[in-house]
C-alpha cells in the first residue's frame, strides 16, 4: 500500500514539477502541498491523469495556524474511487491573498467554499457567490480562527417590548474555564474563583 | 395582460415547513408551477460543533457527534473513534468490533426506515411513518438498553466501546430481526409497490454517474446510478471484511431507485446483524469490549478499589484526557446517509486542534438546485425527501 503511493506521490511530483511544494506519506494517506496559484492545475491533473483519476469530490476545509505567516491552510480531499485510493492537497495563504475556486472543476466547490470563507475568512477568487452560510444573516467575525473566542461576541434574546429579537454583547455569569494541562505548574491564565485568597 | 407583466415568482419554503425535514429554508424562484431556481438557506441549526471540539478533550468531544445526524448517533461517533484510534495506533479487541459493527447497523436501520417512510409522507401518504416509527421505538430501546440512553448514546469510545453488552439483550435483538422482515415485507408492498408513490417519484431527481463524482454524492444516491460503491466493502474498517452482504444498486439514479435501494439495504442490515450476533456468541467473540491500553481507556470500576495504578488512570483520565500524538488523519465510515468522514489534525495535546467534519448530507443538500430545476413545485419536497437530509450534520 505505501509503495503504491510513494508511486503515485514521485508521479505526481514529477509531472507537476514545482506546482507541488512538499509532499508526505503518514499514517498510510498522501499529503501533497501545492503552490497556491497552481491548485486549479494540479486538480485538474489529478482529475484527469489516467493514474490518479482522482474524480470524486470528497471535501474543503480551512484550518488555522496563527503562528505562521501565512496562517490558514485550505485542506482539499479527493478520492480515486477506481483506484480506490484517497489524497489530500493542501495550500497555504493568508487572510488577503484569495486562493482560486475549485468551482468550475467541481460544482460541489461552491458550498464548501463558502463554509471556508465563512468560517475562517479565506478568500477564492473566481467563486460565483462568496456569501456566508452558516453563521446568521448579519454575523460579523470568522468564529472558527483561533483568535476567536468560543464565548463569541454577542448573544441573542427576544424582547418583548420591541416584539423582535435583540443582540447584545455576551454576558457570562462565570469566565469560560480552559485549564492548561501541558505544564503542571500553571493552571489558568485567570485567576480561579477562590485562589485570590492565597496570595492575600 | 401585457407580455412585460410576466415575470418569475419567488417563495420561501420553510424555515418551518412540515416537508423540510427540519430547519431549511429554501428560496425558489418559479414559472408558474415549474421550479427555476433554488437557493436553500442553511445554518439555522449551527451550534459550532467544531469549534467547541477544539476546546474539549477527546473523550468530552465524542457526544457531539451523536448530536450531528441525530437519526443514527453510533454511525457518527464510529468514524471519530477511529480517526483517535489510527493517530493512537491502537488495536481494537475483536468483541469491540463486532458490537460496533451491529450497532452500526441498528443505525442504519433507525435511519432508513425514517427516512424511507417520511419521504412516503412528503408524497402524500400518512400510514408509513406509523408503521416506521412503531420498529425506531424497538430500536431505539436496544440502544437505550446498551447505553443508557435513546438516541444521545456516546457509546463508542476511543479503543472500544463504553460497556458490554449483555446476552439477554443480544438474544432480543436476534428475535427482532425476523419479524422485522416481514414487517420489511409489509412496508415494500405498502410503499415501495404503490401506485401514487411509483407516480411521484420515478423518473423525479435524476442524476448521472458523472454528476455524483462532480458533486460529491455517496451513499445510496452513488449507488442508484449503478455504481456498487460503498466503504464498507471498498475500504473495509472493522470487521465488515468477514461479513457476507450485497451491495444493492439501482440503474436509473432517480428518487425511486433510492427509496427501493435503501429497503433493501435495510435487509442486508439485518443479514450483517445476525452475522454479528453469532460471532458475538462464539468463543472468539468472549474478551474485552475496549482496549487495555490503560493510558487510552478507563478502567473497570472494580480495578479502581484495588489498584493504585487504575485510581490513577481514572482521574487522569477523567481531568486531563489522554494525549494523542501530533498528525493529521482521514477516517471515513459508511454511515446510512453516505460517506461521513473526520479529518483530525493533531497537535499533541489532550485537545483535538481542529476536527474537520464532513457530512454527507451538505454534499446532498447543495445538489437540490441542479436537481430540481425544470421540475414542478411538488416535487421539490419529494427529491428532498430522497436525499435524506438532516439538519443536525448539515449545519453542524
Amino acid at each position: 500500500m505505501s509503495a503504491e503511493l510513494q508511486a503515485l506521490s514521485d508521479h505526481i511530483a514529477s509531472s507537476l514539477g514545482e506546482a507541488i511544494e512538499d509532499r508526505a506519506i503518514a499514517y498510510g494517506e498522501l499529503t501533497i502541498v501545492a503552490r497556491r496559484e497552481d491548485i486549479v492545475r494540479v486538480a485538474t491533473f489529478l482529475r484527469d491523469d489516467p493514474q490518479c483519476r482522482f474524480v470524486c469530490f470528497v471535501d474543503i476545509c480551512g484550518a488555522d495556524y496563527p503562528a505562521r505567516e501565512e496562517r490558514f491552510d485550505v485542506v482539499y480531499h479527493f478520492l480515486a474511487p477506481h483506484h480506490n485510493r484517497r489524497i489530500r492537497v493542501k495550500v497555504r495563504t493568508d487572510e488577503a491573498t484569495p486562493v482560486p475556486s475549485l468551482v468550475e472543476l467541481f460544482p460541489a466547490a461552491n458550498w464548501y467554499e463558502r463554509e471556508a470563507y465563512d468560517l475562517y475568512g479565506i478568500l477564492f477568487s473566481g467563486h460565483p457567490d462568496l456569501r456566508r452560510i452558516l453563521t446568521d444573516y448579519g454575523f460579523e467575525g470568522h468564529p472558527l480562527r483561533k483568535d476567536f473566542p468560543l464565548t463569541g461576541y454577542v448573544e441573542v434574546r427576544y424582547d418583548d417590548g420591541q416584539g423582535r429579537v435583540v443582540y447584545e454583547p455576551v454576558k457570562l455569569s462565570q469566565e469560560f474555564r480552559n485549564f492548561d494541562f501541558l505544564s503542571p505548574w500553571e493552571g489558568t491564565d485567570y485567576v480561579l474563583p477562590g485562589d485570590e485568597k492565597a496570595k492575600a | 395582460m401585457g407580455e412585460h407583466n410576466i415575470r418569475n415568482f419567488t417563495i420561501n419554503f420553510g424555515p418551518q415547513h412540515p416537508a423540510a425535514h427540519g430547519v431549511l429554508r429554501l428560496v425558489l424562484e418559479l414559472d408558474g408551477e415549474v421550479v427555476e431556481r433554488v437557493d436553500p438557506h442553511i445554518g439555522l441549526l449551527h451550534r459550532g460543533t467544531e469549534k467547541l471540539i477544539e476546546y474539549k478533550t477527546y473523550v468530552q468531544a465524542n457526544p457531539y457527534f451523536d448530536r450531528l445526524d441525530y437519526v443514527a448517533p453510533m454511525n457518527q461517533e464510529h468514524a471519530y473513534c477511529l480517526a483517535i484510534e489510527k493517530l493512537l495506533g491502537i488495536e481494537v479487541p475483536r468483541r469491540a468490533q463486532l458490537i460496533r459493527v451491529l450497532f452500526s447497523e441498528i443505525g442504519r436501520l433507525l435511519s432508513h426506515l425514517l427516512n424511507v417512510t417520511t419521504q412516503a409522507m412528503d408524497v402524500g401518504a400518512l400510514t408509513p411513518p406509523l408503521w416506521g416509527f412503531e420498529e425506531r421505538e424497538k430500536l431505539m430501546i436496544f440502544y437505550e438498553r446498551v447505553s443508557g440512553s435513546r438516541m444521545h448514546a456516546n457509546y463508542f469510545r476511543p479503543g472500544g466501546v463504553n460497556m458490554d453488552i449483555q446476552p439477554e439483550l443480544i438474544d432480543d435483538i436476534e428475535a427482532f430481526c425476523d419479524p422485522f422482515l416481514q414487517v420489511l415485507d409489509d412496508l415494500d408492498t405498502l410503499v415501495i409497490g404503490n401506485r401514487i408513490f411509483k407516480q411521484r417519484n420515478v423518473d423525479i431527481g435524476t442524476i448521472t454517474l458523472d454528476d455524483c463524482f462532480r458533486w460529491g454524492f455517496s451513499g445510496p444516491i452513488i449507488r442508484s446510478c449503478g455504481v456498487a460503491w460503498d466503504l464498507r466493502k471498498a475500504q473495509p474498517y472493522e470487521c465488515y471484511e468477514e461479513m457476507e452482504f450485497d451491495i444493492p444498486v439501482g440503474r436509473n439514479g432517480d428518487n425511486y431507485d433510492r427509496q427501493v435501494i435503501r429497503m433493501e439495504e435495510m435487509r442486508q442490515s439485518v443479514r450483517i446483524m445476525r452475522q454479528c450476533i453469532d460471532k458475538l456468541r462464539a468463543p472468539d467473540g468472549q474478551g474485552p469490549v475496549t482496549t487495555l491500553d490503560g493510558k487510552v481507556s478507563p478502567p473497570s470500576r472494580k480495578d479502581m478499589k484495588r489498584s493504585m495504578e487504575a485510581l490513577i488512570h481514572h482521574f487522569k483520565l477523567y481531568t486531563e484526557g489522554f494525549h494523542v500524538p501530533a498528525g493529521e488523519v482521514y477516517a471515513a465510515v459508511e454511515a446510512p446517509k453516505g460517506e461521513f468522514g473526520v479529518y483530525l489534525v493533531s497537535d499533541g495535546t489532550n485537545k483535538a486542534y481542529r476536527c474537520r467534519i464532513r457530512a454527507p448530507g451538505f454534499a446532498h443538500l447543495q445538489g437540490m438546485d441542479f436537481m430540481c430545476r425544470g421540475h414542478m413545485l411538488a416535487d421539490v419536497a419529494g427529491v428532498l425527501g430522497s436525499l435524506d437530509i438532516v439538519f443536525g450534520e448539515v449545519d453542524r
